[in-house]
């Protein structure tokens, strides 16, 4: 390839400063952010009374938002790892996208089970009296292990593009330099560091699979593992496992959307890209709708006793309009729009993806709260309030805050590094040409 | 001060020292008159167990009791009380929601206004059958789902069959209340307004007292009026002998009033335990409420509390 192209890909793709647009964007999420740190600063004076959770809610939307962000978190596997590892091509410019969710929601999820703790000060207490036994000690063990490989998925194919960036001195500026040569000065572009590093990110490839199921399904567990209607069920691991595949894609697709529109980079995502994408995302939502058939229309058939209230209140009780709601937006609709070919293209996908992610967080909601409505014993002997769970503003700015921290790091991630593998585009182009040669 | 960890001898001599020491404990030699103005010496001495090992000679004048100490090492009331097991019979028949257990219970173990340890349900299993009060404690079960969740092991089963929380090591994740299928754990959401007094005492897991904001809280069997050879306050304070608190071992409960040999007892009067299809292995059995002392009245809640089963 010569040098021209390359050199036009690289000028594509290296990572701009923010425009007009993101530093408003940038703000917006800054303000949102900032407002989640003052409300945690209220909750962490007043105690967890400023939320809405009682002796029943005792989870509320904290927990439903660590469900989602665990959910969200799994599509860098899918991508990185799944589409790598059974030899899909088209999916090479979207992996650094995926993982870069991937880093910035597993942090989050991590961060808000914290602000979800009554001591979060006490939190030594995981690793001076952590027993094995319990769930949540299995949850911080593949939580972190989980972040760490996504780390390295992120980082290892980066470092061909940071020595392309460290070539681009007075473009970086000072600090940016300094980062880029700390990060990835000793890559040299070398045969042998390709062979280490290809070996790796093929072993990492391979070992984000299981660690990926096991953090969903074991954040799955938290729930299964207990004896409440709605949550005793066999079928939670593969229901939540289906659900984060496709809230993930649906994540992918509006980032995919946003960073081709905002950085005009038609030519690398291109409409086949939406295409691609929208299929697998209808495929991930027939699959996650298989699974809610199974979850609901089964205890629906037998209407036990113990499921009952819980069932009647989500079909046509209290949380009726937020469950249909979230099957209609989180499935029926994205399936109808993406399985026409026109409903592929790049904005219908991208509404389409942002009602799926819609939908799923309200989804994740009523995987919560109803169950915890509807305990074995009447609600008795309490105030109230405590029949209800309405969150308050302060969970509301700090849920907001925490997706809004999620979004400044892929954000400023994309400003820092580039968004697309460079010098895997390049690869892909050169030997798409040769192809052509023969 | 961080007694937790040492011995019980050590902790004897270290209470009578700390006592002394702790009007000045930070200045160089605390056993002076002119470091505590106000004390003057005696001149009878007393012997001490140091916590070397050493014994020595202190003023009486200085020593100060300490009452605030709880009677019993965190390490003891993790284990229990040896060659017990303890259990509970509530007699339905009895019952007519006087309700002076939990009055009783909030008082002693000063909870926060508005939570209860012991809830007394109106239950009624369907349409057409009768219906009938039924308090609730911790089932304390053998099998308890709320242990086996727990990841810092702050609730924990002792030997002697009870259920109890460490409020100072509990991280407050609420997994434990989600676990329960009783809902017997209640929350402090916010600063339990308790007497400051009761307040500054170091939580002690056998009084389950002061509850701390952040952390969980229950029905602890009282453990510490058992170790003094009585009887939980709940049993104490029923007026009409529905609460029966025993050891299984000796096969014996009480009410105070009257005492039954437990395993006859529950054959009897075809004694059960709730949801026992779950397997949680209650420590509370319960008798059904057949020739009951009182009609079922539901004055207070009537028409605001929906009853099921």
């Amino acid at each position: 390839m010569d040098k021209l192209r390359e050199d036009k890909i690289i000028a594509d793709l290296l990572p701009q400063e923010f425009g007009k647009q993101g530093k408003i964007w940038v703000v917006c999420l800054l303000f949102f952010a900032a407002l989640g740190v003052f409300a945690y600063g209220r909750q962490l004076y007043y105690g967890l009374e400023v939320t809405a959770m009682r002796d029943y809610a005792s989870w509320g939307i904290y927990i439903s938002n660590f469900v989602f962000f665990v959910a969200i978190s799994l599509v860098g596997s899918l991508i990185t790892a799944v589409l790598r590892l059974t030899n899909v091509k088209w999916s090479t410019p979207l992996t650094r996208i995926a993982e870069i969710i991937a880093v910035s929601a597993i942090t989050f999820a991590s961060l808000i089970i914290i602000v979800d703790m009554g001591r979060p000060e006490r939190f030594y207490n995981l690793f001076l009296h952590g027993r094995l036994q319990s769930p949540i000690i299995w949850d911080v063990i593949v939580i972190t292990t989980y972040f760490f490989i996504s780390l390295l998925l992120l980082y290892f194919p980066l470092l061909p593009d940071l020595k392309i960036m460290i070539g681009f001195k007075e473009r970086n500026g000072k600090w940016l330099q300094k980062l880029y040569v700390f990060l990835g000065s000793f890559w040299k572009n070398k045969a042998e560091q390709f062979k280490i590093t290809d070996k790796a990110i093929n072993i990492l490839a391979i070992a984000i699979i299981p660690v990926a199921f096991s953090i969903h399904t074991v954040t799955s567990w938290l729930f299964a593992t207990t004896y409440r209607p709605g949550w005793d069920s066999t079928n939670f691991g593969a229901y939540f496992i289906s659900g984060a595949f496709l809230v993930g894609a649906g994540g992918v697709v509006i980032a995919m959307y946003i960073f081709r529109t905002h950085y005009k980079l038609e030519k690398y995502i291109t409409d086949d890209h939406f295409d691609r994408m929208g299929k697998v995302l209808v495929l991930l939502a027939l699959l996650y709708l298989y699974f809610n058939f199974n979850e609901f229309l089964v205890p629906a058939f037998k209407m036990k006793k113990s499921e009952e209230d819980h069932l009647l209140g989500l079909f046509t009780g209290e949380f009726a309009p937020i469950f249909w709601f979230a099957i209609f937006t989180s499935m029926f609709i994205p399936i109808f729009i993406l399985l026409f070919k026109k409903g592929r293209k790049p904005i219908p996908a991208f509404i389409a993806g942002i009602l799926v992610v819609v939908g799923s967080w309200f989804k994740r909601f009523l995987i919560v709260t109803p169950t915890l409505l509807h305990p074995f014993l009447p609600m008795h002997d309490v105030p109230a309030n405590y029949h209800h769970y309405i969150p308050s503003w302060e969970e509301w700015a700090i849920a907001g805050g925490s997706l809004a921290g999620a979004l400044l790091v892929i954000t400023f991630f994309a400003r820092i590094f580039p968004i697309i593998p460079i010098h895997e585009t390049i690869l892909e182009t050169e030997s798409h040409e040769n192809e052509k040669h023969f | 001060m961080k007694i937790n960890q040492n011995s019980r001898r050590d902790f004897i001599a270290t209470t009578l020292v700390a006592g002394a020491t702790l009007a000045g404990c930070a200045t160089k030699n605390p056993f002076t008159a002119e470091e505590i103005p106000d004390v003057k010496p005696s001149g009878e001495m007393v012997k001490l167990l140091s916590v070397d090992g050493e014994i020595i000679e202190v003023d009486k004048a200085f020593l100060k009791p300490v009452p605030e100490l709880p009677a019993v090492m965190n390490t003891a009331a993790r284990e229990g009380i040896a060659g017990k097991k303890f259990v509970m019979v509530i007699d339905l028949s009895r019952c007519k929601s006087v309700k002076k257990c939990q009055t009783a219970c909030n008082h002693m173990h000063h909870i926060h206004p508005g939570q209860n340890w012991i809830k007394v349900y109106p239950m009624q299993e369907a349409e057409h059958t009768a219906p009938y009060w039924q308090p609730t404690t911790c089932m304390h079960c053998d099998e308890p789902p709320c242990v086996k969740v727990c990841p810092v092991d702050a609730t924990f089963k002792r030997k002697d069959g009870i259920v109890l929380i460490d409020s100072d090591r509990c991280i407050g994740c609420r997994f434990c209340m989600a676990a329960c299928p009783y809902s017997t754990r209640v929350f402090n959401w916010e600063e339990p307004k308790i007497a400051k007094e009761i307040a500054d005492k170091p939580y002690s897991c056998e009084t389950s007292v002061p509850q701390k904001v952040g952390t969980v809280g229950k029905c602890d069997f009282c453990p510490d009026m058992v170790r003094q050879g009585n009887l939980p306050h709940c049993v104490s304070a029923c007026p009409n002998g529905v609460f029966m608190f025993g050891d299984l071992l000796e096969d014996t409960v009480t009410n105070g009033s009257e005492t039954f040999r437990f395993s006859e007892l529950i054959k009897d009067k075809a004694g059960y335990r709730l949801m026992e299809d779950l397997g949680t292995k209650p420590s509370v059995y319960y008798l059904p409420p057949v020739n009951r002392n009182f009609p079922f009245e539901n004055k207070v809640e009537s028409g605001e509390e929906e009853k099921k089963a």
